[in-house]
C-alpha cells in the first residue's frame, strides 16, 4: 500500500494533484468522501431525504437531536462504545497488513475473545478489580493463539492466509455456539448473568455520558492504540514485521527470521480482535451469548484498516468514523432512511479502496507524461502507455 | 438405512447452489483472479431470484425460471464491478471482493426495505416444484453447469487460454491472447454462476430472502474450490462432500446414530476438512500459479 508514496516523491516538479493524489491520509479522505456521494445519491434514488441521513450522524457526534432542539450525551456514549470493537478489529487487520498479510480472521479471532472472556466471567473466583481484567487477558490470549496459528500454518505449510482465515471464522464461530451451551442453565441465545466482579466497570463515565454503554474499556482501547503504535514503530521487533511487509525477500537477507515474522504478527493481530471480543461481551452485555451470527465487527475492521492506512492514529479516527455509521443505524431508520444505507457506504469505501493500485498507476502515467515533455526524444518510446 | 436414502433428495438440495457456485469460482481461480465475493454475489442472486419470483408468481407459472436467469444476470452485472476494480484497474483482488461482500449484504437488505417496507423480501407461495424422485431440477442444472465448464475448460482452446492467463498471464500475452479481455469474461461467468446458485438456493431451501439466507455457502463454494484442488472433477467431488456435510447438520436429529453428536460437528466439517487439506497437501501447490496476481501489461 505504501508503495506508491516513494514513487510520487521521486518525481521532479510535481503539482498539487500529484501530492494529493500520491498521499494516502489524502486519498483515504476522498474515498470516505467519494462512499458518502454515493450513499445520498443512492437516498435521492430511492426518493428518500438525505438530510434525514446527515441528521442522525449529527446526533451521534454530538448528542444533538436537530428535530426536536434536545441534547443527549448518551448518544455520544453510545458512539463510542460502538466504534471500540471496529477500531481494535481495524487494529488487528491493520497489524497483520503491515507484516504484508491479510488478516479476514478477525471475525473468528474476536469470537475466540469473546467466548474465552465470556467463560473467564462465569467461572473465575468473583474477585473485584482482578475478575474482569482477567477476562480481558483471557480473551486476548485465545484470540492470540487463533491468530498465530493462521500466522504458523503461513510460515510452515504455506497455507495461504486468506482461505485457511475464512475456514477459521466458521469453526470458532460454530465451537464458541458448542462450548457456550454446554454451560448449565444456558438456553438457546444465553447463559446465566455474569458476576458483578466481571462485568467492565463505568465509573465516572456514566455521568458524563447519561448512562450510555460505555464503559472504561475506551482506556483498554486507547492503551491498545498506543502499544500498536509503540510496538509498530519504535521496537526491534516492529521495525522486522514493517521490513517483512515492505519486502519479504530483502527482509529475509538482511536476516530477519520471515516465518516467525508472520506467526508473531498474526498473533497480535488476533490479541487485538480478541481484546474486542472481550470487551463487547463484559461491557456490552449482563451475560454471556450464544452467537447466532457473525456480529460483523471483524469484517467491518477491514474497511475500518484501510480507510486508517493501517497507522495507529489513522485506524483510531476511521474506527470512530464507521462506529458512527453503525451507531445511527436506529436514528435512521426512525428518520425513514433504511439503515443498511451504512453498510453500502462501507462497501463502497472499500471498493474504491481497492483502486488504490490504480491512483498509483495514474501517478505513474503522470511522471512518463511530465518526462516526455523534457527531453522531445523520449517522447515517442513513453506514448506507448 | 432408508432414513438416509430418504436424504438423498435434500442432499442433493443442498449440493446444487455450492457446486453451481464452486464451478464459477473455478473459472475466475483458474483465470488467475481470486474471487471471495462469490459468497456476496449469491447473495444478490437471492435477492433478486426471490423478489422476481414473488412479484411474478400470481402473474405466470414461469416465474421460477425467470427468477433463475434474472438471478443469473444480476450476478454477472455486479461480479463486474469487481471485474473492472481487480481486472482493468490492478486493484487487489482480496479487497475488491470484501467490497462487494460487504456492499451485497447491505445493497440487498436496503432494496428490500424499498420494494416491500421490511428487512426481508415477502415470501412467495411455491418455490421450484420436485421433479420425479423428489430431486429438484436445480440438481440437474448443477450436472449442466459441472459438464459446460468442464468441456470448455478442457476441451476448447478457449479454456486452454484462459487457463494460461491464470498459469502465467505473461506468456499467454506472447501467444496472443489478451489476458485483460479473457479475465474479464472469468469473472463475469462466475458472477452469472454465483448468482444462479443463490437463485437456486433460495428457491428450494426457504421461501424469503433475508440477511442469513445465504449464510456461508458462498465461502463453503470457496473452500470446495481449493479442496477440489482446481479441477471439475475434484471440486465437484468437494462440493458433494461439503453439501452432504451441511445437510447431515440440519437433518442429523433423524437418524439414530448421528443424534449423539453436537449439531455443530457437521456444520464445522467442510471449514475443518479444507484447513486440514490445505495442511496435508501443502507441499505441492495446486492453485493456479498466478492466481490473485494483477497482470501488468509489458512489464511497465
Amino acid at each position: 500500500m505504501r508503495r506508491d508514496a516513494p514513487k510520487a516523491l521521486s518525481m521532479g516538479g510535481r503539482s498539487a494533484l500529484d501530492a494529493f493524489i500520491g498521499s494516502n491520509g489524502a486519498l483515504s479522505i476522498l474515498v470516505v468522501l467519494l462512499g458518502f456521494a454515493c450513499g445520498t445519491a443512492i437516498i435521492l434514488a430511492v426518493g428518500r431525504d438525505p438530510a434525514g441521513m446527515y441528521l442522525a450522524l449529527l446526533q451521534t457526534l454530538t448528542g444533538y437531536n436537530a428535530a426536536s432542539g434536545v441534547w443527549n450525551p448518551r448518544y455520544v456514549g453510545e458512539w463510542i462504545t460502538d466504534s471500540m470493537p471496529l477500531i481494535l478489529c481495524g487494529m488487528s487487520m491493520g497489524f497483520a497488513a503491515r507484516a504484508g498479510l491479510f488478516n479476514i480472521g478477525a471475525e473468528g479471532q474476536y469470537i475466540a475473545g469473546l467466548t474465552a472472556a465470556q467463560f473467564v466471567a462465569l467461572y473465575f473466583p468473583p474477585i473485584a478489580g482482578l475478575h474482569w481484567a482477567l477476562a480481558l487477558i483471557a480473551g486476548a490470549l485465545a484470540a492470540a493463539f487463533g491468530g498465530g496459528l493462521v500466522g504458523w500454518l503461513r510460515a510452515r505449510y504455506s497455507v495461504s492466509q486468506v482461505v485457511a482465515t475464512i475456514m477459521l471464522n466458521y469453526v470458532a464461530f460454530f465451537l464458541s455456539r458448542y462450548l457456550t451451551r454446554l454451560i448449565p442453565d444456558a438456553n438457546t441465545y444465553r447463559t446465566p448473568f455474569f458476576p458483578a466482579t466481571a462485568v467492565l466497570p463505568h465509573a465516572f463515565l456514566d455521568g458524563l455520558t447519561n448512562h450510555s454503554r460505555l464503559s472504561i474499556g475506551i482506556f483498554v482501547v486507547l492503551a491498545c492504540v498506543a502499544a500498536y503504535w509503540l510496538v509498530l514503530e519504535r521496537t526491534k521487533l516492529g521495525f522486522e514485521l514493517r521490513a517483512t511487509g515492505l519486502n519479504r525477500d530483502a527482509a529475509r537477507y538482511a536476516g530477519i527470521g520471515v516465518d516467525r515474522a508472520f506467526t508473531v504478527s498474526m498473533a497480535i493481530a488476533g490479541a487485538f480482535a480478541g481484546v474486542a471480543g472481550a470487551i463487547v461481551a463484559l461491557g456490552s452485555f449482563p451475560y454471556g451469548r450464544i452467537l447466532s451470527g457473525y456480529d460483523n465487527y471483524g469484517f467491518n475492521g477491514i474497511a475500518v484498516a484501510l480507510v486508517g492506512n493501517s497507522r495507529a492514529g489513522g485506524t483510531l479516527v476511521a474506527g470512530l468514523l464507521f462506529g458512527m455509521l453503525s451507531s445511527a443505524q436506529p436514528l435512521m431508520q426512525s428518520r425513514q432512511i433504511p439503515k443498511e444505507i451504512t453498510w453500502i457506504i462501507s462497501g463502497l469505501v472499500v471498493v474504491f479502496v481497492s483502486l488504490r493500485a490504480a491512483f498509483g498507476r495514474l501517478v505513474e502515467w503522470r511522471a512518463k507524461v511530465a518526462a516526455s515533455k523534457e527531453p522531445q526524444s523520449a517522447a515517442a518510446r513513453s506514448s506507448d502507455e | 438405512m432408508s432414513k438416509v436414502l430418504d436424504m438423498v433428495p435434500s442432499i442433493l438440495m443442498m449440493v446444487a447452489p455450492i457446486l453451481i457456485a464452486a464451478m464459477g469460482g473455478l473459472v475466475s481461480e483458474r483465470s488467475g483472479v481470486v474471487n471471495i465475493a462469490l459468497e456476496g454475489l449469491m447473495g444478490i442472486g437471492a435477492f433478486t431470484a426471490a423478489t422476481v419470483h414473488v412479484l411474478l408468481e400470481p402473474a405466470t407459472g414461469l416465474s421460477v425460471w425467470i427468477a433463475l436467469v434474472a438471478a443469473a444476470g444480476a450476478g454477472l452485472a455486479a461480479s463486474s464491478v469487481h471485474a473492472l476494480a481487480s481486472v482493468t484497474l490492478n486493484a487487489d483482488q482480496v479487497i475488491s471482493g470484501t467490497g462487494i461482500n460487504l456492499l451485497a449484504t447491505g445493497g440487498t437488505v436496503f432494496l428490500s426495505e424499498i420494494i416491500f417496507h421490511q428487512e426481508r423480501t415477502e415470501p412467495f407461495e411455491l418455490g421450484m416444484m420436485p421433479g420425479p424422485g423428489g430431486i429438484y431440477p436445480t440438481a440437474w442444472i448443477a450436472v449442466v453447469v459441472l459438464l459446460v465448464v468442464g468441456y470448455a475448460l478442457y476441451r476448447r482452446p478457449w479454456g486452454f487460454r484462459l487457463r494460461a492467463c491464470g498459469e502465467h498471464p505473461e506468456a499467454a500475452a506472447s501467444a496472443g491472447i489478451d489476458v485483460r479481455r479473457t479475465r474479464w469474461i472469468a469473472v463475469l461467468v462466475s458472477g452469472a454462476l454465483a448468482g444462479l446458485a443463490g437463485a437456486c438456493l433460495v428457491l428450494t431451501e426457504t421461501i424469503q430472502y433475508t440477511s442469513y439466507t445465504v449464510n456461508g455457502a458462498g465461502f463453503i463454494a470457496l473452500a470446495a474450490v481449493s479442496f477440489g484442488r482446481w479441477t471439475p472433477a475434484g471440486v465437484a467431488g468437494a462440493s458433494l462432500l461439503f453439501g452432504t456435510a451441511v445437510a447431515l447438520s440440519i437433518y442429523m436429529v433423524n437418524i439414530a446414530g448421528l443424534r449423539a453428536l453436537p449439531p455443530e460437528f457437521f456444520s464445522i466439517l467442510p471449514y475443518l476438512i479444507t484447513l486440514v487439506t490445505l495442511v496435508v497437501f501443502s507441499g505441492r501447490d495446486y492453485a493456479p500459479a498466478a492466481a490473485g496476481r494483477p497482470y501488468e501489461k509489458g512489464g511497465s
